[in-house]
């Protein structure tokens, strides 16, 4: 630690922090555009200069003549920094001139009109007219840069950032600068456009609007976008993210600085991976009985009735079908119970379709555990929350400990893809990598692991259930999936075919909910508030960012309201229960905070 | 007392390039001499003799060399600057036509001196009779053991690569010579760290300029008392001074334009009027390029300005430069050249810093519509607000290139301002010629 002095601040900083940061901690804002935390230090921006001298031991200050950038210069003991004397408030104001000189005033078309670092610092550091009295300089915008992302070239203020990223962390080297002095850009190799796997950090290193996502190009002014900590769904890793959502719709994720996940970045497939929770495909009410397309067969079953419904509840409404013929597919096994109160459908129409189909799944449970509790399991989802494999296994154990708990199955694609990469596209050397997309792709296989571990003794992978469940040694079924795409395919959906009850939590349609006898139509990350822990070990909190439609409800609060706990669902409360029942999640005890805690010690892959 | 030139003794004699010729004339005694020395002696007589670089900024050679760390393990790169790109400059042109070997050996000498084990010589792309008069004498050099492994049956080893750039000015700039050289974007390094520490290939590296390669030859053949007998003495203690011979490049309207070796603190007026025989077509020096064009202006009044290391300074211009003297008659219009001035330097910004990326295209393009008669008063003051907000020296850019893009500015504003003036309220349009290129 070493002190130095910020505009008479006094202020403690680090070994390697520069000026900028040591500012930063002393609440003074430096501004820049080039430096970032991640990336090499060029200090070519020249917007983070400032004065800077040393305090001698007699007390005497000896400052430098000339400005010094900030960015370049570390924090040493006694160092004197000055960021607001007129002569440093003259340079930024002219650096402020120099870069808006050639760029266009097109901040009302501009996505990044908001959120933009150009717009900020002149506002705050800048004058309010160019004495620019020429002919702008004009580039033609770049479109094919990346699949994900557009070059507005004359927006763009030369910082390189995205060309450091492309270099330094992603290691693809795709983008560049060409020409040079004022009418210099960005640009790519003809024909190799900057798709890689990173690519769309470069929109959120950009400062200003000049590299923009297509996917939210024009889709949202960012000033009425509402802001939530959530962390990303779509492999171990658990990047913190930020969700970005108006009006109960989400717009765009983005990386959420966390030195203890990932770091400051996340990758394309998490970022552009959301669209699932928007899909067409989603579940939007529970179901009793099975779908159209898996009953129109029975012949029980009249077309006026097929018209009234699919046997789905939508929008508030239970089909007609169930509830007036009380039966929809073969009806005859001994798990599938139905609503038979013809009388009740106007008057039910109306209200909360969950009570009656909770009712009707702790029934179906009941009944296929007293038919032989070794021959009804339970599947836990590497996709859950923490707090809702609690919820499940815990509610589970209470009926029959003989109940087998197992894990859903864990997709693994590929092998950890880690940056950056070499020149031929290898792999980094081991204590170089910066980033790594991993193979598993889902968010909390050790945290579900660790609470069927409690509860089951052991962790049963599906596989073994598949087994049991192909040898017929399996009657009931309750399964959540909660993936993020099609997960299992109609060649293996004949070993659910002999199962009496099977019980289908998820919020996507599958071939696995039509073949379902009650479908629990659950929610995305995106609605739900939990807890996931990532493959070392981190644990951190996911908030729900949006509703989901009406008669979707999220997991915690099914399950919560499934085990008939009085009260309302919330995870803090949960987690403080599981950190007093479960040893393994004894740090739930306190608060998990924006960064997250960590919960298991991991060494080589496994709870230690 | 007359002086003999040195560095140009041998220019114009036939053959001169040729390693038989050069030894005939004595040549390679002076690196027999430094292999017999002990290198940190080699160091010490060359800091002894006062020799400042001859690159532009005339920072002491011999002091620059004490900076490399002691007891380097693995590599020291020696980088030769041959990358001569100031406007007016070609000192290390003629130096490498017509006596390449006199440089060759100052290289080998300086090699031995600073332990390098790899010389790098870059070369300008547009100086393809330097390339192939240098390849010639390198290639001669290996087949005479003054290349390669134990020269001249010494402990010393080097080798010397020829590299070629691919004309930008900024390759000039010694950390954009390096980064050049490393097969990237010419754009100059921060510092620290300084070459010195870690240069070429992130290992300690000296880069040097050919005339002051030539200069190291004859230190160590004449000896350093000699170096010390030419020049100004130094004036006060944290005066270096400038002794020895030096290359002045003369041209512009001057009636014999060309190289002269003279020593060090020669008039303005001596070298115009004495060495290029006078400014052409009987006409007066309106202003002169001291040390090639980056250095500003000197105006008609101030030719007995001596051009020492610190002479030009004391006229207000950056420095000496590179001694290329530009002479500038009075029926020329200063919008003119300091347009052209401008332009250049807008070509040549490499883009990395802000105000020197946007501030020489700006002042170019402001002096563009003073030339189309489209000027105002104002525009003066706004081109005086950018040449003092860009450059090292208020310590807004990385490099020098804007110290030298804002000095001719500052000097043509302030020592012909009323001409400028004139030339805005009386509406005129330049009628000089254009040359198509750059922007």
């Amino acid at each position: 630690m070493s002190t130095v002095f910020i505009n008479d601040i006094e202020i403690e900083v680090g070994p390697k922090e520069n000026l900028v940061q040591a500012a930063e901690r002393a609440g003074v804002e430096i501004p820049h555009y080039c430096w970032h935390h991640d990336l090499s230090v060029v200090a070519s921006c020249r917007m983070c200069l400032v004065e800077v001298g040393e305090k001698k031991p007699d007390g005497t200050i000896a400052m430098i003549p000339k400005l010094v950038p900030a960015c370049q210069t570390p924090a040493k003991p006694n160092t004197v920094v000055l960021t607001n004397s007129e002569k440093v408030k003259k340079a930024q104001a002219q650096t402020l001139e120099f870069l808006l000189l050639n760029h266009p005033l097109d901040c009302s078309i501009c996505d990044q009109a908001g959120e933009c670092y150009l717009q900020d610092y002149t506002y705050k550091f800048g004058n309010a007219e160019s004495r620019l009295n020429e002919p702008k300089v004009q580039r033609v915008d770049k479109y094919h840069i990346g699949e994900q992302i557009a070059l507005f070239t004359d927006r763009c203020v030369m910082c390189t950032r995205c060309v450091r990223f492309t270099r330094e962390i992603s290691g693809t080297a795709e983008l560049q600068v060409t020409n040079r002095g004022s009418v210099e850009e960005i640009d790519i190799f003809p024909g190799e456009p900057c798709n890689n796997k990173l690519a769309g950090n470069v929109v959120d290193l950009c400062p200003v609007g000049a590299l923009c996502s297509k996917d939210f190009l024009y889709k949202k002014r960012v000033w009425w976008l509402k802001t939530q900590d959530s962390v990303c769904q779509d492999c171990s890793t658990g990047c913190s993210i930020h969700v970005d959502q108006e009006d109960n719709r989400l717009y765009r994720l983005r990386p959420r600085e966390n030195p203890q996940a990932q770091g400051s970045f996340m990758c394309d497939e998490g970022r552009f991976g959301w669209k699932y929770i928007q899909s067409e495909a989603r579940l939007t009410a529970p179901r009793i009985g099975k779908a159209l397309a898996a009953v129109g067969q029975h012949a029980e079953l009249s077309s006026a009735d097929a018209h009234v419904g699919n046997g789905q509840f939508e929008n508030g409404h239970v089909s007609a079908s169930e509830i007036g013929h009380g039966r929809v597919g073969s009806g005859s096994s001994s798990g599938r119970r139905h609503i038979h109160d013809p009388g009740a459908v106007n008057e039910f129409a109306k209200v909360d379709p969950w009570p009656q189909v909770l009712s009707e799944t702790r029934q179906a449970i009941k009944s296929a555990v007293d038919a032989g509790a070794d021959r009804f399991a339970v599947v836990l989802s590497p996709m859950m929350f923490c707090e809702e494999a609690y919820l499940l296994a815990k509610y589970i154990k209470s009926i029959s400990k003989k109940v087998t708990l197992a894990l859903g199955p864990v997709p693994i694609v590929g092998e950890d893809d880690q940056y950056p990469k070499g020149p031929k596209g290898e792999p980094p050397a081991e204590g170089k990598v910066k980033f790594t997309i991993r193979a598993e792709k889902c968010p909390n296989r050790l945290g579900v692991e660790a609470v069927l571990e409690h509860f089951q003794g052991e962790v049963i992978g599906f596989d073994e259930l598949a087994g049991r469940l192909s040898a017929k040694r399996i009657d009931g079924l309750y399964l959540v999936g909660g993936y993020q795409g099609t997960w299992i395919d109609e060649s293996k959906l004949s070993m659910f075919d002999a199962l009496s009850t099977l019980i289908v939590q998820d919020f996507l349609s599958s071939p696995l909910t039509d073949m379902a006898t009650i479908v629990l139509a659950s929610a995305t990350f995106a609605e739900r508030h939990g807890t996931v822990v990532n493959h070392a070990g981190l644990a951190q909190e996911v908030h729900p960012v949006i509703r989901g439609a009406t008669d979707v409800r999220p997991d915690g609060r099914l399950l919560f309201d499934l085990a008939q706990r009085q009260g309302l669902y919330s995870a803090p409360a949960i987690r403080k229960e599981m950190a007093k029942e479960i040893p393994a999640f004894a740090a739930f005890d306190g608060e998990i905070g924006a960064l997250g805690i960590q919960l298991f010690n991991i060494v080589e892959g496994k709870r230690a | 007392m007359s002086f003999e030139p040195v560095l140009l003794r041998r220019r114009g004699k036939p053959n001169s390039q040729s390693l038989e010729s050069y030894r005939a004339d004595g040549g390679y005694t002076a690196l027999k001499k430094a292999l017999a020395m002990e290198a940190p002696k080699v160091i010490e007589a060359v800091q002894k003799s006062g020799l400042r670089g001859r690159g532009g900024a005339g920072f002491s050679t011999g002091l620059k060399w004490t900076f490399l760390p002691k007891d380097v393990q693995g590599p020291i790169y020696l980088c030769i600057n041959g990358d001569e790109s100031e406007p007016g400059t070609f000192n290390n042109r003629v130096l490498l036509e017509d006596d390449p070997h006199q440089v060759l050996e100052g290289i080998v000498i300086s090699g031995y001196a600073t332990k390098s084990t790899t010389a790098y010589l870059y070369l300008r792309y547009e100086y393809g009779d330097c390339y192939r008069t240098c390849e010639k004498a390198i290639e001669e050099m290996y087949a005479n053991n003054l290349l390669g492994k134990n020269i001249l049956g010494s402990d010393y080893s080097l080798d010397i690569y020829l590299h070629r750039g691919a004309c930008a000015y900024i390759c000039g700039e010694e950390t954009g010579l390096i980064e050049s050289l490393e097969g990237k974007r010419a754009w100059p390094r921060i510092k620290p760290p300084f070459p010195a520490i870690e240069g070429a290939f992130r290992r300690p590296t000296v880069v040097n300029n050919i005339e002051t390669m030539a200069c190291v030859t004859q230190i160590l053949d004449r000896g350093p008392e000699w170096f010390q007998s030419i020049g100004i003495a130094s004036e006060h203690p944290k005066d270096p001074g400038s002794y020895g011979p030096k290359l002045y490049c003369i041209s512009g309207h001057v009636n014999n334009p060309g190289l002269v070796e003279l020593p060090l603190g020669v008039t303005a007026r001596e070298l115009i009027d004495k060495h290029a025989g006078g400014v052409w077509k009987g006409r007066k020096a309106k202003a002169v390029v001291p040390g090639g064009i980056s250095m500003g202006f000197l105006s008609a009044d101030e030719l007995d300005t001596k051009l020492d290391f610190a002479g030009p300074g004391k006229a207000g211009c950056l420095g000496l430069g590179t001694a290329a003297v530009i002479v500038i008659d009075d029926q020329t219009s200063m919008v003119d050249v300091l347009y052209n001035t401008c332009r250049f330097f807008a070509h040549e910004s490499c883009g990395q810093c802000t105000p020197c990326r946007e501030g020489t295209a700006w002042s170019a393009k402001i002096l563009a519509r003073i030339r189309a008669g489209q000027g105002t008063l104002k525009d003066l003051d706004t081109l005086t607000d950018i040449s003092n907000s860009i450059g090292i020296m208020p310590g807004t850019t990385i490099c020098g290139l804007a110290d030298g893009a804002a000095w001719p500015i500052k000097n043509a504003l302030k020592k012909f301002r009323p001409e400028f003036e004139e030339y805005i309220t009386s509406g005129r349009r330049s009628q000089s010629f254009e040359v198509v290129g750059s922007h």
